[in-house]
């Protein structure tokens, strides 16, 4: 059982959608002790950085941090992508999970902002999560924070500079683009999530 | 690299698919859920569903319709038409939209789009706005293109972006539906103002009509119905052709 976790920071129907469509058995759970009983975990998210707030004083941020330690599949989806990170220059007093050694920033300003739209992403060989898509294939961003390029990072893509398209630690798994809303291409990377 | 989006727009009336030329003379194009998946398939990068009848229309139809599309559609949907307040925009987000469009309901009162991205994030927030050709400039209108504002639609989209808008879905009213081009002088000076993307709309006929608006409009995507329901042009074949005039698009996909 996948649990997606639902912290009130949209695009939940999309990414349960994307799972249905892939006959997974999937759960939208605001629970602990669901996340904590699920075998995968994925956290989505979209909008603001402080709406990782909602994780706090509810007991989601120790049953996320003990699932992804405890070596669960885990995949966090744009803003929970940015939780597997130290934390964000947009919101500086919500700490990330520290799973990822970096703080995300904004883009600079020679770019329009949010970046918007279909991007390809250079992908790295090696990624269990990325396993068989194509150099350059196309998915679909929408933020205006981004994590930048680690060690961890699986795939990158080019936005006035180069950031962190997907990162990959064992079994935690963070994609900063939306699969649930990438064709086939982010149908393939949901495939692999549940397969890992 | 970032590429230039081409989005099929459904304008749906009563359930069903229809076009028209210049908001009048509807013509029943088909089940939007089939239309929708026909189109992402076909390589569209975006959906984007308006009810064109829900100011005096059932909602429950919209959301009907917005469900059964949302289930099999693995592209950005957006849904528009009859938002009027948040709860709506609630609504329509619940039954699956990724991004809702506003128009009337933010012109009168745009704290509306503010509230709507403060729950839901601005990149879920499109504001389109409906502009024609008027003395020294582009004027708003809305209610379906009924109603004049008497506003300057460059002032507006600058305010709407300050409010919160992630997107501006900015369409001629002058071009709607005439497959003539888009309006280039009227989307380069709203691409200008706002630091947000901008969706072009109105007027697309041919694939150089989409190079145009990319290259002399500075449009980050464009809009099109009647020519993508009529077959008239492929998504897939002005792809590879915006691809061939160098043109960076998602191509193959």
């Amino acid at each position: 059982m996948i649990a997606i976790v639902d912290y009130g920071a949209g695009n939940l129907s999309s990414v349960k959608n994307a799972f249905d469509y892939l006959d997974a058995e999937v759960v939208v759970t605001d629970r602990p002790e669901t996340v904590a009983a699920a075998s995968k975990i994925v956290l989505p998210g979209v909008g603001h950085f402080s709406s990782l707030q909602a994780l706090e004083g509810t007991g989601l941020r120790e049953a996320l941090l003990q699932s992804a330690s405890a070596g669960k599949p885990f995949l966090g989806i744009c803003l929970g992508m940015q939780w597997l990170f130290e934390g964000s220059e947009e919101c500086a007093e919500i700490a990330g999970a520290g799973i990822f050694p970096a703080r995300c920033r904004q883009f600079p300003a020679s770019v329009k902002s949010p970046h918007v739209g279909w991007n390809s992403l250079d992908v790295r060989e090696g990624s269990r999560l990325l396993r068989g898509i194509a150099q350059n294939a196309f998915v679909y961003y929408t933020h205006s924070f981004h994590a930048p390029v680690v060690a961890e990072t699986t795939a990158a893509s080019e936005y006035g500079l180069r950031f962190a398209g997907a990162v990959e630690r064992g079994n935690v798994f963070g994609v900063q683009f939306h699969p649930e809303k990438s064709g086939d291409v982010g149908l393939s990377i949901l495939k692999n999530f549940c397969e890992v | 690299m970032l590429t230039k989006r081409i989005i099929a727009c459904l304008d749906m009336d009563g359930g069903r698919v229809v076009k028209g030329v210049r908001f009048k003379n509807l013509r029943d194009a088909g089940d939007p859920a089939e239309c929708a998946t026909a189109h992402a398939r076909n390589g569209a990068d975006e959906i984007v569903l308006l009810d064109i009848t829900a100011t005096s229309g059932n909602r429950r139809t919209l959301l009907d319709a917005v469900r059964a599309t949302a289930r099999s559609l693995f592209v950005p949907f957006t849904v528009g038409g009859g938002i009027r307040q948040l709860e709506d925009a609630a609504a329509v987000f619940d039954a699956g939209a990724d991004k809702i469009a506003i128009n009337s309901a933010a012109v009168r009162d745009p704290a509306l789009i503010g509230k709507i991205a403060g729950r839901f994030g601005s990149q879920a927030v499109v504001v389109a706005i409906d502009a024609r050709k008027a003395a020294g400039g582009f004027e708003v209108f809305v209610a379906g293109g009924r109603e004049s504002t008497g506003r300057d639609a460059i002032r507006w989209a600058r305010e709407a972006a300050s409010c919160g808008a992630g997107e501006i879905l900015l369409t001629s009213m002058d071009r709607d539906g005439t497959q003539s081009g888009f309006d280039c002088e009227l989307v380069c000076a709203v691409a200008e103002a706002v630091s947000i993307p901008v969706i072009a709309s109105g007027g697309a006929g041919s694939a150089r009509d989409f190079v145009e608006v990319f290259r002399e409009g500075r449009a980050d995507a464009a809009l099109a119905a009647s020519i993508f329901h009529f077959g008239i042009e492929n998504i897939a074949q002005l792809k590879r052709e915006l691809h061939d005039a160098s043109i960076p698009v998602r191509w193959p996909c």
